[in-house]
């Protein structure tokens, strides 16, 4: 079983980090990851994005030519990605950065107002965190316990509202994947 | 031990430290600026030297500097960094001195970019520097097996008192994938390693020996003394070619009608296409070097099964190893090549499309 | 019987290569003498460069490293760093050290390293034949600057001194002349001090020696050095630029 997934977006929105956390979890879990970021100038106010790979095999390519998930956190991200993910895979998108969306009926469409929710549970800084649980709660790629484990060993001396925060984000995605799931 | 996600820059880095490097050298360029991050960060904390040096031109000087005088060194770059650590390169191996280098290859020529690439294969394996001399290249093509031949660079260096090259590239220094560490060195090891070249490195004449007068030095004048000089070095490098050729094979048998040869993070795309072909039915291998040089000639040759109709090359480069390849293969069947080039990766499913008109 | 003078042991018994009425010989030996003075010879290693200079690793009587072209610095740098219990020192003429190895030089002063470098100006290049140096001075006439330096087209000489002494980190700077025996003798004390401050690793040492070509200069060694002593001397100032050991910041 072999889960390809492309995370993109605006640099400093997050995006490397929903395929770190993602990677690192399902590592603890027993899986082969891999992790493959662009990088570059892009990696300064462009477009970033990382192509993340869990299986229960060997990983052969760590390239990722045609995504089961992508996560666009604006709407470059779809234009360039959402016409290479397999039939009968995802797209989660972030609706208030994505104004056109996507065409396509083949695939599975979570439109999330992201930025909405993020600000509603108190910070921008979350929204990735927000993303990740939605892909949690359409895949069960990784269990919410290994991530919250990762996270409150992370930040519970440093910053425990940030922590919170996350949690309310990753809990409140699964909720949303859950339905779609 | 258990696994850690790491980048494979920082995955070389913290492996070298743990095989006994104590003395880095280089100078930022990316992709690899990640590793010389780490050593930044982590030599102070075992006592060992971390230099940004002024250029690649000083810092593989360094190298050489600290290499002569017997103790573990690594320098790292980035594909036109290291062609201005040529220089360095040929005294080092005029010099016979071992010691480490990484190259975390871009796209070239020039400037080119910073995508991954595997152009500098020629300037690994045939040269690069002047002179007749030769490089261990060893290519990773996981993170694993870059942290992996860290140890082995250092004690293949050690052994041959030649340098030894890293032959990554910009994916494999930027991607994460999870390593297991072997431990590190302990203070005896260290010691012994600090040792074991006492017989003719710069060092301190500790018993006050009248004769001691160690050079380190490419410089002959005498045409006849030279040539011995570089020939006693090819007798080097006819053993390293004997003992030292290292490959893997994925799916060689006597069914496959075409063999791939792919080498570093090239090799793991068309891995994956193997995988979608093979579901079609149709039967395809991969050699993989897992040394550029010395280069596994025999193991393709023995590799091409009977009903093997092509030798498929690889690379993410104009060709490079296909000169390799043609010399193991001996014009038994006919070899073909494909590539990307100037930072460009293939994907799998390039892959899969070229190998499906071999049926 | 008492010996008054006799070869230093910091020297081979292999012979010098150099032409008559060049002065590396005495270079060579004022640094030798000065390390069996400090009794380093033990712990002590030398990096020889390109140029006149390249057997140098052949005299000294411990061990050398010979470097390419310029690199000395940094050569020393590895080996000081990986070994900090020795003394390590470069020998280097002008067109290898304020030429190809203008940043060598330059960087390994600013990190203070703690190595001495001998520098030997003599305003060419002596190896290769006689071409213009980084210190060849205006007008004067070599085999690449045939009609005399044009200072409009290739710019003055490089004063090494003056230049690293805008620098922090080095502790000692000195610029000497071999060009008489009074000279020497002051060359000699300079030396000893940049070797004892080495011995105590107190920082970076620098001693710049105004020498001859009489060979490449196309004068006999005596007007060689009336000549250096009228054209070298004025432009290359003798002098103390530095001392952190006396207070000369």
């Amino acid at each position: 079983m072999t889960t390809e997934m492309i995370c993109a977006g605006f640099g400093g929105q997050g995006v490397l980090t929903i395929g770190k956390f993602i990677a690192q979890a399902a590592m603890q879990e027993g899986k082969n990851v891999s992790w493959l970021p662009s990088y570059g100038p892009e990696m300064r106010g462009g477009t970033a994005n990382v192509s993340t790979v869990v299986s229960t095999e060997p990983i052969a390519s760590p390239i990722v030519s045609f995504p089961d998930v992508l996560v666009a956190l604006n709407q470059p991200s779809i234009d360039k990605f959402a016409h290479s993910i397999r039939p009968g895979g995802v797209l989660i998108y972030n609706t208030n950065m994505c104004p056109r969306g996507c065409q396509r009926e083949d695939i599975i469409q979570i439109a999330v107002p992201m930025n909405e929710i993020a600000s509603e549970i108190g910070s921008m800084i979350v929204l990735n965190m927000l993303a990740t649980g939605i892909i949690i709660g359409k895949t069960n790629i990784i269990k919410y316990e290994t991530l919250e484990g990762n996270l409150t060993s992370f930040l519970k001396e440093k910053n425990p509202d940030l922590l919170a925060k996350n949690l309310a984000a990753i809990q409140r995605g699964i909720e949303i994947g859950k339905q779609y799931a | 031990m258990s696994k850690i996600l790491m980048k494979g820059n920082e995955a070389i880095a913290e492996a070298a430290i743990r095989s006994g490097c104590r003395l880095y050298f280089a100078y930022p360029i990316t992709p690899q600026s990640e590793l010389i991050e780490y050593m930044a960060k982590m030599m102070p904390k075992v006592n060992g030297t971390f230099i940004q040096a002024e250029s690649e031109v000083a810092a593989i000087n360094m190298v050489y500097g600290a290499a002569g005088s017997g103790k573990r060194v690594m320098t790292s770059s980035s594909s036109p960094g290291i062609s201005l650590k040529m220089e360095g390169i040929s005294y080092i191996a005029g010099a016979e001195l071992p010691c480490v280098i990484v190259n975390v290859q871009r796209g070239g020529p020039g400037l080119g970019d910073i995508q991954p690439a595997q152009g500098d294969y020629f300037q690994a394996t045939k040269g690069g520097g002047h002179g007749d001399y030769r490089l261990i290249v060893l290519a990773p093509s996981s993170v694993q097996e870059f942290a992996d031949m860290a140890s082995e660079a250092f004690d293949l260096a050690d052994k041959y008192r030649n340098p030894v090259m890293i032959l990554a590239d910009g994916m494999l220094g930027q991607m994460m994938e999870p390593v297991e560490f072997k431990p590190a060195k302990t203070d005896a090891e260290l010691q012994e390693l600090a040792n074991q070249h006492l017989s003719w490195c710069i060092c301190p004449n500790a018993d006050g020996d009248k004769k001691h007068h160690h050079e380190i030095n490419s410089l002959e004048l005498d045409p006849q003394v030279l040539e011995k000089h570089v020939l006693d070095l090819y007798k080097k490098y006819a053993e390293i070619e004997k003992n030292e050729a290292r490959y893997e094979t994925y799916n060689v048998s006597d069914d496959n009608e075409v063999l791939c040869v792919a080498w570093g993070t090239a090799s793991r795309v068309v891995k994956s296409a193997i995988n979608e072909v093979m579901k079609e039915g149709k039967s395809v291998g991969l050699i993989r070097p897992i040394r550029v040089w010395p280069y596994p000639y025999d193991a393709i040759k023995q590799a091409i099964g009977k009903n093997v109709k092509k030798v498929y090359v690889f690379e993410l480069n104009s060709g490079q190893m296909v000169e390799d390849v043609k010399i193991a293969v001996e014009g038994k069947v006919p070899v073909d090549f494909w590539g990307k080039l100037g930072g460009v990766v293939f994907t799998p499913a390039e892959i899969k499309e070229k190998l499906e008109t071999c049926f | 019987m008492e010996i008054i003078a006799k070869r230093p042991e910091a020297l081979t018994k292999e012979p010098f290569h150099y032409c008559p009425g060049c002065m590396h010989g005495v270079a060579h030996r004022l640094i030798a003498e000065a390390i069996d003075e400090n009794g380093l010879i033990n712990e002590i290693a030398g990096v020889a460069p390109v140029g006149c200079g390249v057997f140098a690793y052949k005299y000294f009587n411990f061990d050398m490293a010979e470097a390419a072209h310029g690199r000395a610095p940094a050569v020393a740098t590895g080996i000081k760093r990986a070994r900090p219990d020795m003394h390590v020192f470069t020998y280097q003429g002008d067109g290898d050290l304020a030429a190809i190895g203008t940043a060598e030089i330059v960087h390994a002063a600013n990190r203070g390293e703690k190595i001495s470098v001998f520098f030997i100006n003599n305003a060419i290049y002596g190896m290769t034949g006689g071409q213009m140096a980084p210190t060849t001075l205006p007008n004067m006439k070599t085999t690449t600057s045939p009609y005399g330096r044009n200072v409009e087209d290739i710019g003055y000489p490089i004063r090494v001194c003056e230049l690293l002494s805008t620098l922090v980190a080095p502790y000692y700077i000195e610029r000497v002349s071999l060009l008489t025996s009074a000279d020497i003798i002051k060359a000699k004390k300079a030396v000893e001090k940049a070797i004892r401050y080495n011995k105590e690793n107190r920082g970076f040492t620098f001693v710049e020696f105004i020498s001859t070509c009489p060979t490449n200069w196309g004068y006999e060694p005596e007007k060689a050095r009336q000549w250096a002593k009228e054209n070298m001397l004025p432009f290359f100032k003798p002098g103390v630029f530095r001392d952190k050991g006396e207070g000369v910041e």
